[in-house]
């Protein structure tokens, strides 16, 4: 096991070096730091001047790969790669272009996303895989059929639909919630309710239909005739034994979004104003602030990868058939 | 006097069909190609979504024939061209396009959205809601002659709908002896209808959806020179025009994606499956690295870059349609870049259990070379997969690009898309009375398009996969 998860974590070192080389040759060659500097200065008073003063001010005046102005091994370390990407190895973030500390608002934002990401995630998982049981229950019926026209119909609609449908309804006509916004403390709640319940049904259709043929595979196996040739109820032999068995296609597809709840969602964040991670993202994107924006590619490959080794450690878990070596 | 204008997305349209065409060309005389194909057809489920597909891919491809109109000469000066590219649904759609109000009106609404100052018939002023320019203009008396002129006109409209169903009704009914044997065996308990387009080799609810679309089209055609009948937006452009213009958007970003992400996604998976070793590693180092990265961040990112290369070439594109062109082929570009890895991996597992059956044995031992194992024995055996992902893939992008361009990395600002449709307009919901018309007409013109291409995917799975199929 131990032996497993250092092999593990040494994979996760060239992956990430890969990230970080593929954001790098985004944000600094393909579009130059001169390129940033008269995004940020506007188009009128760009002069050489301003843009090299633009650079040292945000420390991107720097070659990118090789220093021939150092000596030894600063050569190589006094570079805009170690400087700006390789230092996010050690999650150090630096500074966003106003100067603020990115891993410290990281720090901060990140609970606001995990309260509307991590109810989101367990609301929805008992929903869907309800539905997917009970249509699984009602196989063959009308009511199998019309359950999974539901799911077509409703994994068709656009997820926007559901967040400016939801605030329409539940904020300006019924004033269930407040629209949008929030407010830390016990008090959170209010604006909590509204976006975890529209997230939550807005892949109502596509996860649904998903578990459902899931279990559909699952329930054609050997195991599954055998439990009812022994008598059990269709109740037990779903419950017990199919929910069971599935239980591994279930862990993959589940718990390798588990470390990312912490970046939250980028559209809920910023349609209810949620002051997380995911709002943080996209403002930083309208506002083509690349330090912010390679910090979160980042930190979501290393949340990515933790999941991965969470879905192999799951499975030992619920498999005794499985070992990890 | 026009000058056609071939934009790089309506080159790689031609591209598109051009291979499609071929493709079924290929195909035509291969009974095991073309079974799959017969059997979705005469499934009802099948005929209906093929057909409104199919409406929407001519409208699409009406809207991808651009050109440029002549200005008005000058003695002495070489022929100007307008600056304005033109497609033809544009030119179809002329009186839409060109019935501009002022502002927001409501679907057949004869009156503007919001009040003014007007001259009343005594020569003073006063506040009130002033007649459309053009909605309900033929109008004498708005309130009395409204719903008899309404009336009048859709039902016409729906009539002359009906008509051009009875003509095009024998159209597809060419049915072959054999058929008609095969029929008349079956023909118990059948109605006659039934019969009649089972012999075309067509489900009859393709008839009944033939008769729907073009019943509304009729009552289009009849209304939408005189009313808004989805409304005007805030600078009072015909919702009805906005939405019919952004379909081309959404079939571009939901085809063109494919075509990026084909070769990547074949090429590599296949290797991966087929060599192995070094090769396998590489390979699936590539689409772990890929994956790790949070797909709309890392969309996000080349579409700022992309962004940035636009405005620093910016003499490149002399028009704004070219430059909003580019910008569309760059995010089909990047969406594709980053979406291949999903199905990578499948062909990648479905290529290392072919490579150990007889046949690929066979013809290692007979010597073939790799590149034709893969070409003739591995590729034909993988086209269900890739043609069942892009399918059900397609449906996923055109709900992405409204996401996209709400995030702000999708299409040109300036481009009429669903995405920018819902952007422009998800903040008048809290207008007093509610501007809903322009959120609807959006929504529901890509929930029609989504949820056919849904259901055709699920068909064409049933029809395709072996394995799915006689499973419900």
């Amino acid at each position: 096991m131990l032996n497993y998860l250092i092999r593990r974590i040494l994979y996760a070192i060239p992956i990430l070096l890969g990230v970080n080389l593929l954001t790098f040759a985004l944000f600094f060659m393909v579009n130059t730091p001169d390129d940033m500097a008269r995004i940020h200065l506007g188009v009128k008073h760009v002069t050489a001047d301003s843009i090299s003063r633009w650079k040292i001010e945000h420390g991107y005046d720097k070659p990118l790969f090789f220093n021939e102005k150092a000596v030894g091994a600063a050569r190589a370390a006094d570079t805009l790669f170690v400087e700006k990407s390789l230092k996010l190895f050690a999650l150090d973030f630096g500074a966003a272009d106003d100067g603020r500390d990115i891993a410290r608002e990281i720090k901060t934002r990140m609970w606001p996303s995990l309260a509307i990401a991590l109810p989101t995630f367990l609301v929805g998982l008992l929903a869907y895989i309800s539905f997917a049981l009970l249509l699984v229950f009602f196989r063959g019926t009308r009511l199998d059929t019309a359950g999974v026209v539901l799911c077509v119909a409703l994994m068709s609609i656009s997820g926007l639909f559901y967040v400016i449908g939801g605030q329409y309804l539940m904020g300006k006509l019924w004033h269930w919630f407040p629209i949008s916004g929030y407010q830390p403390g016990l008090d959170a709640w209010k604006f909590l309710v509204m976006p975890v319940l529209v997230s939550a049904v807005a892949s109502i259709g596509d996860s649904t239909r998903f578990y459902r043929s899931l279990f559909f595979e699952e329930i054609a196996k050997d195991y599954v005739r055998t439990a009812r040739a022994k008598g059990l109820s269709e109740l037990r032999v779903l419950f017990r034994h199919v929910l069971g068995n599935a239980m591994i296609p279930i862990l993959t597809g589940v718990v390798v979004v588990i470390p990312r709840l912490f970046m939250g969602s980028l559209i809920i964040e910023s349609f209810f104003g949620i002051p997380g991670l995911g709002s943080y993202t996209i403002d930083a994107i309208q506002a083509q602030d690349f330090a912010i924006v390679r910090s979160m590619v980042f930190l979501g490959s290393l949340l990515y990868i933790l999941g991965l080794v969470l879905t192999d450690i799951s499975y030992t878990l619920v498999d005794p058939r499985v070992r990890l070596e | 006097m026009i000058k056609p204008v071939l934009l790089w997305s309506d080159a790689l349209i031609l591209l598109l069909l051009w291979s499609v065409a071929g493709l079924v060309w290929l195909a035509r005389n291969n009974e095991t190609l073309r079974g799959p194909w017969r059997q979705l057809l005469r499934n009802p489920v099948g005929a209906s979504t093929a057909l409104i597909l199919a409406v929407y891919v001519a409208i699409g491809l009406l809207d991808s024939v651009h050109y440029v109109e002549r200005l008005p000469d000058t003695p002495g000066q070489a022929a100007r061209y307008s600056g304005e590219v033109r497609s033809g649904l544009d030119w179809a759609l002329t009186p839409l396009r060109e019935n501009v109000e002022k502002t927001y009106s409501a679907p057949f609404a004869t009156h503007l959205y919001a009040k003014e100052t007007l001259k009343g018939p005594d020569g003073g002023e006063l506040r009130d809601f002033p007649r459309l320019k053009y909605g309900g203009a033929h109008l004498a008396d708005a309130r009395q002659d409204f719903w008899p002129d309404l009336l009048t006109r859709g039902g016409l409209g729906m009539l002359a709908g009906l008509i051009a169903w009875l003509v095009f009704f024998p159209l597809f009914q060419r049915g072959s002896e054999g058929d008609l044997v095969a029929t008349a065996s079956s023909a118990k308990n059948k109605s006659p209808l039934t019969l009649l387009w089972e012999r075309g080799g067509l489900a009859p609810a393709f008839a009944w959806t033939l008769l729907a679309i073009l019943l509304l089209v009729g009552l289009l055609i009849a209304l939408a020179p005189n009313y808004h009948i989805l409304g005007t937006d805030k600078v009072g452009q015909d919702v009805l025009y906005l939405s019919l213009k952004s379909i081309r958007t959404g079939l571009l970003i939901g085809s063109l994606t494919t075509l990026v992400m084909l070769p990547f996604a074949l090429g590599l998976g296949i290797a991966a499956g087929y060599f192995g070793g070094r090769v396998d590693d590489v390979i699936q180092y590539l689409y772990t690295t890929l994956n790790s990265i949070p797909g709309v961040l890392l969309i996000a990112a080349a579409v700022l870059v992309v962004q940035v290369q636009i405005e620093a070439h910016a003499e490149l594109f002399n028009t704004a349609a070219a430059r909003s062109d580019v910008r569309l082929l760059a995010l089909c570009g990047i969406l594709g870049v980053t979406g291949w890895t999903g199905l990578a991996r499948l062909l990648r597992a479905e290529a290392l259990k072919l490579r150990e059956l007889e046949f690929v044995q066979a013809a290692r031992a007979f010597g073939v070379t790799h590149s034709r194992i893969l070409l003739r024995h591995l590729l034909p055996n993988v086209m269900h997969l890739v043609l069942i992902t892009v399918v059900l893939d397609f449906s996923g992008l055109v709900l992405a690009e409204a996401v996209l361009s709400y995030v702000g990395v999708g299409v040109d600002p300036g481009m009429i898309s669903f995405g920018n449709m819902i952007n422009g307009a998800r903040l008048e919901l809290a207008r007093e009375p509610v501007v809903w018309w322009q959120l609807a007409a959006a929504f529901l013109f890509m929930f029609v398009l989504v949820l056919a291409a849904n259901l055709f995917a699920d068909q064409v799975r049933d029809a395709l996969d072996p394995k799915s199929s006689g499973r419900k």
